[in-house]
């Protein structure tokens, strides 16, 4: 039996799906062969994720115990590679606990339901040449809708647990994650303005000048926005651990707690994927015809070790000044942003509605003046207004008179 | 439409990872608003105080040890000098010298693990906490030069100290003290002028001076508060009549002035034990004093020093056995945590945390 994909299929795109398909369709009937095709891909992607997690979560931890002069994990496997998988033994068999006050149906659906978006985020991204799962025309869109899910699942989670630390951690995580949606899609904006389109792959083709440099603000909005959404210091409000000990998850155990855990560092690994793909143009390089993959992942992990070097520096900020900060620091940003940038395509364009790589150059300048300027501006007002009004301290070394 | 809310009460603690040991708070929130706080100590009660009545006065030093478990010189020290006065002992001038040094060198220790844990508090990931506890090892370090323990060290004994630094004690402090200050400066580097740490810490939980006096508050809360009183100036006890330094004041009164204190006094402490090394001169470390002291029936005295987190004293009564009578310690956390409720209420639980950081509380001093 032959079996061809049909030019119109939305998979006809996807060059390991076809091959799958083609090399099973040889065995099987192809009604069969397409879904045993399906199910190969969707292995190998939640699979890769998991996986990717693990290895990020290693990768973390040696990290940040550099940081911290330690050693950071170093006893199973080569510079400790294997502990992923110790602790995922650990967890596996350790006794899985369900409240007894606890939803328990919503209680288990929770960790599914969290690790749903960070597989369904990767569906759409490519990774290498002709290599996204799907290559939808709407690919933008649909990463922020899937990407919204988590917030239902922490609100799940926080509820169904009956736990008080869970529910504080839920409200705050659910109050984080929509207002930084805002600011978040408003940054987008302007990426989807100068490419010309929503799809992920027509994107990463139109990046002849990454839009890290087209789009200096809405990347640094995109990367705050980002953090926040991660629940990663100096956003980790939803599962503070000095506060509300691990928030909305507390009373998740054994491998449900993997799964959250692992789908935490999962998340940061697909949001970099989605940055990458959308202002570090993706896979392209030089010789991106055959070593697209390697570029990828040398961004991810540039982008990674980012997230790793913030989340060891710095303090959390509290619940009111996080809003704040997305409210009258990254909103107006994101907003001015997107005016300047259809400004700038509406006078650079040609006549086709096209923009050739020396407008972007041009835009790049231009819009690298106008987010320092608004940088400086904005970072001195939020400064006056997330300060409390009290004056500052006048401290002083004195020597009180001996008596 | 007004949505129908109501207060929750939640306890923080005795399980908590920063209660600071088994501290329990019962708080009131409005949403995330503190509204009401009790809070309720006694899970680490060991009954210190009544032991005391069982054991002669050299034994109790070793009790002294697990009062504040992270400057135990301090407390040793503090004893020793209750029992010197009930007793009339003179110290030799040696000994004086190395308790004001180990005393100083403690304070830096404890006073790092206060910064350490309250950034810790403020949400960081452990770095600052690292960068302070590095520091603090080698003076744990030094402590194990001294007399072989590193937290229960019982160095300070009724009339002196346990035995006199060994001969590579001083090189391997000097090459501490050497490295102490960029490794110190790290971390100041890192927090001090942080923008997230002023946000989180400028202008909350005031303690105004009438409110810290009349709680009998001491130490560096109370001196963040604007008074600078510090019984190492007030009435100096061991070598520090003759130390030069400076008693660190803020006026706020609020989290980031306590922690600002706290740094600027590791310096002054620095200062000191380098002015220890210059002055200390060789001879004896006790005094000669009998295997079992038996003070006069009927004796009081109050041994007082300012320790790392205020006012340590203990007020011993001798009926002229070899144990005292009564050993009331009057320690310095339990008073800071009488201001509490002034401090939480109004606050975000967020706030709640880090102004207990700030208030460097260590259980087993409030508990006793």
């Amino acid at each position: 039996m032959d079996c061809v994909l049909a030019p119109d299929n939305i998979l006809h795109d996807t060059l390991l799906f076809r091959v799958i398909y083609e090399w099973v369709g040889q065995l099987l009937p192809c009604g069969l062969s397409y879904a045993v095709a399906g199910i190969a891909i969707m292995l190998l992607l939640v699979n890769g994720v998991l996986l990717g997690a693990g290895g990020f979560s290693w990768l973390e931890r040696r990290l940040i115990g550099r940081f911290q002069n330690r050693v950071g994990p170093n006893r199973w496997g080569p510079f400790g590679a294997l502990q992923p998988m110790a602790d995922l033994f650990k967890l596996l068999f350790k006794e899985d606990l369900v409240p007894r006050g606890a939803d328990r149906i919503v209680f288990t659906i929770v960790p599914v339901a969290m690790m749903a978006p960070v597989v369904l985020m990767m569906a759409v991204v490519p990774f290498a040449k002709d290599t996204a799962l799907a290559n939808l025309n709407v690919g933008v869109l649909y990463v922020l809708a899937v990407t919204s899910i988590t917030s239902i699942a922490i609100f799940m989670a926080g509820w169904a647990s009956d736990n008080r630390y869970a529910l504080f951690g839920a409200s705050r995580g659910v109050a984080v994650l929509i207002s930084y949606e805002v600011p978040v899609v408003m940054s987008l904006l302007g990426v989807v303005l100068v490419a010309g389109s929503m799809a992920l792959d027509d994107i990463v083709s139109a990046q002849t000048v990454p839009f890290l440099l087209v789009q200096p603000m809405a990347f640094f909005v995109f990367l705050a926005g980002t953090s926040a959404e991660l629940n990663r210091t100096p956003f980790d409000l939803a599962e503070a651990e000095s506060e509300i000990i691990a928030g909305y998850h507390i009373e998740y155990s054994g491998v449900k707690f993997a799964l959250i855990q692992a789908t935490e560092f999962g998340a940061v690994l697909t949001s970099s994927a989605v940055m990458v793909t959308l202002f570090l143009s993706g896979w392209s390089g030089p010789f991106s015809d055959y070593l697209g993959w390697a570029w990828f992942l040398l961004k991810i992990g540039v982008l990674a070790f980012i997230f790793s070097w913030v989340r060891a520096t710095f303090p959390r900020l509290r619940i009111d000044q996080l809003l704040a900060f997305a409210w009258k620091f990254l909103l107006p940003l994101s907003i001015i942003n997107l005016f300047a940038t259809a400004l700038e395509v509406y006078f650079l364009r040609n006549d086709a509605g096209m923009l050739t790589t020396n407008d972007l150059w041009l835009m790049a300048g231009i819009n690298f003046g106008v987010a320092f300027a608004c940088l400086l501006t904005f970072g001195t007002l939020i400064q006056d207004k997330v300060r409390p009004a009290k004056s500052l301290t006048a401290a002083s070394l004195s020597s009180p008179e001996v008596g | 439409m007004s949505i129908r809310t109501e207060p929750m009460t939640v306890n923080i603690g005795p399980q908590h990872p920063s209660t600071h040991g088994v501290f329990r708070l019962r708080v009131t929130f409005d949403g995330e608003e503190i509204i009401e706080v009790e809070p309720i100590f006694g899970y680490l009660h060991r009954g210190t105080e009544k032991l005391a009545e069982e054991r002669n006065y050299t034994q109790i030093v070793t009790l002294t040890d697990r009062l504040d478990y992270v400057s135990s010189m301090i407390n040793n020290q503090a004893y020793c000098l209750a029992v010197e006065q009930l007793m009339g002992l003179e110290v030799p001038q040696r000994a004086k010298y190395l308790r004001t040094l180990t005393a100083e060198l403690q304070r830096v220790a404890s006073h790092l693990m206060g910064i350490g844990f309250f950034l810790q508090d403020l949400g960081t990931l452990g770095t600052p906490l690292m960068y302070a506890f590095r520091s603090r090892e080698k003076i744990l370090d030094l402590f194990e030069m001294l007399c072989g323990a590193r937290i229960t060290l019982s160095y300070s004994r009724p009339g002196g100290v346990f035995f006199d630094a060994p001969e590579d004690f001083w090189p391997a402090l000097d090459q501490f003290l050497a490295d102490f200050h960029s490794e110190f400066q790290e971390l100041e580097q890192l927090v001090l002028e942080n923008e997230i740490v002023m946000v989180r810490t400028r202008g909350v939980s005031l303690l105004p001076l009438d409110v810290a006096i009349n709680g009998s508050v001491s130490g560096p809360t109370l001196r963040a508060s604007g008074l600078g009183w510090d019984w190492r100036k007030m009435a100096p006890y061991d070598a520090y009549d003759r130390m030069e330094f400076d008693v660190p004041v803020a006026t706020g009164g609020d989290n980031y002035d306590r922690f600002w204190v706290r740094i600027q006094e590791i310096h002054q402490s620095i200062r000191i034990v380098r002015q220890c090394i210059q002055q200390i001169e060789p001879g004896p470390t006790r005094a000669d004093v009998p295997l079992v002291l038996r003070p006069e029936p009927g004796a009081e005295a109050y041994g007082r020093v300012e320790a790392s987190k205020g006012e340590l004293g203990f007020y011993l009564v001798s009926d002229g056995g070899i144990s005292p009578y009564r050993c009331k310690i009057r320690s310095p956390s339990l008073m800071n945590l009488t201001v509490i409720e002034h401090l939480l209420v109004g606050w975000r639980l967020a706030d709640m945390i880090v102004t207990l950081g700030s208030l460097d509380i260590n259980l087993g001093e409030v508990d006793r």
